[in-house]
């Protein structure tokens, strides 16, 4: 009897994980950060399934490895609330919305941008996503500036230069500043070893 | 064939995408532009302003739209999975490691090296879309100017960076600027 009990409520959580995600992505517009947000309005002051600390650590967890930001959170949330099922129901509540809309736009943009009037339109679209990137791309640079780092400064330039003017695969780049910074961390332990 | 090419593409940009928002960019359009030629740079442009346009990570709206145009559901399908394939893996081992070991300081100093090179990555994809709405072929000249995308590449970027203006709303406009300014031009099409 408790045993079934328990197994109802678990798959009521997962059901509530799979419908929330799924709820969040599909209305949440402008990136891993935003829905990071959305989900802590959900899952922390909604649900109390995390608290605020936890989900601020997972948050950064979400934000240091590899892809994207939402798919990370959704792994870490959903593992954390309900185990492995946990995470494959948050994982596809993510994911199946932004999968549903663009399957549909890429069904008809070949129709659609042979139009010569969306075709305008797109054209003026590239100019306003040209200029959204580039402002982000001020923001993070100036931040690096900032920082005062010639080595971050120096990571910066020599990065830029191997890739827009050499074009050397973006792979090794990332690699190879990962290298430098192991080889930063292991410098920084050996100099506080001597002290 | 074509479905693990899709996979293994995906998988380096899942891979090798840190830092979250466009910072698969650049990966991207080196695996789907440069790699394998499964889009122009001009339909690679159009997908990152639909991604934009759109809810969901820009991983995942690429590798639906490319993984569709190239071998339909099924193509989306893998890559997809290709492109969540390795947070999966990563995101788990490293949730265990934290709960273990609470903060991770070395990490955290690996990804300050990483930033300044991703930032880096994202100016050049950036610049290489700009290239592509300022000059309508790909020979650099005068007289390939698009006078019209360069104009609203400035006005987009000044009301963005100084007015602080929301960027989905500041495409729309674009977008709707670029039809009425060519109709007004060139007079309607065909």
């Amino acid at each position: 009897m408790k045993a079934r009990e328990k197994r109802r409520v678990k798959t009521k959580t997962l059901w509530e994980l799979f419908a929330g995600m799924l709820y969040i992505s599909a209305f949440t517009f402008g990136g891993g950060f935003v829905i990071v947000t959305f989900m802590k309005t959900k899952f922390v002051d909604e649900k109390h399934w995390i608290d605020e600390q936890e989900m601020l650590d997972l948050t950064a967890l979400a934000q240091s490895c590899p892809g994207a930001i939402a798919v990370n959170a959704a792994i870490l949330v959903g593992w954390r609330v309900g185990g492995w099922l946990g995470m494959a129901a948050a994982v596809l509540g993510t994911i199946i919305p932004p999968m549903v809309i663009l399957s549909a736009i890429s069904f008809f943009y070949a129709a659609f941008a042979s139009n010569p009037y969306v075709a305008m339109v797109l054209r003026g679209m590239q100019a306003g996503v040209a200029a959204v990137i580039l402002d982000v791309v001020c923001s993070l640079g100036v931040k690096v500036f900032k920082g005062r780092s010639w080595l971050d400064i120096a990571i910066l330039a020599a990065a830029f230069v191997a890739t827009f003017f050499f074009k050397i695969n973006v792979v090794y780049i990332i690699l190879a500043s990962a290298l430098i910074g192991i080889g930063r961390v292991l410098w920084m332990k050996r100099k506080e070893a001597a002290k | 064939m074509i479905y693990l090419q899709l996979f293994w593409s995906f998988l380096q940009v899942g891979l090798f995408s840190i830092g979250g928002g466009y910072a698969a960019m650049p990966l991207i359009e080196s695996q789907v532009v440069q790699g394998h030629g499964w889009l122009t740079m001009n339909e690679f442009t159009d997908l990152i302003t639909i991604a934009e346009m759109t809810p969901g990570p820009i991983a995942v709206n690429s590798a639906t739209f490319v993984g569709i145009r190239i071998a339909g559901v099924g193509g989306a399908l893998v890559a997809t999975l290709g492109c969540i394939a390795p947070s999966l893996v990563i995101v788990s081992i490293l949730a265990k490691v934290y709960y273990k070991y609470k903060g991770a300081k070395s990490l955290d100093s690996v990804l300050a090296c990483l930033r300044p090179a991703v930032v880096a990555l994202i100016a050049s994809a950036g610049l290489g879309i700009l290239r592509n709405v300022v000059f309508s072929s790909n020979a650099l000249g005068m007289q390939n100017v698009d006078w019209v995308g360069a104009v609203l590449f400035i006005a987009a970027f000044v009301v963005l960076r100084k007015l602080k203006w929301n960027p989905i709303l500041t495409m729309a406009l674009c977008g709707a600027l670029g039809l009425g300014v060519n109709l007004l031009l060139h007079g309607l099409p065909g």
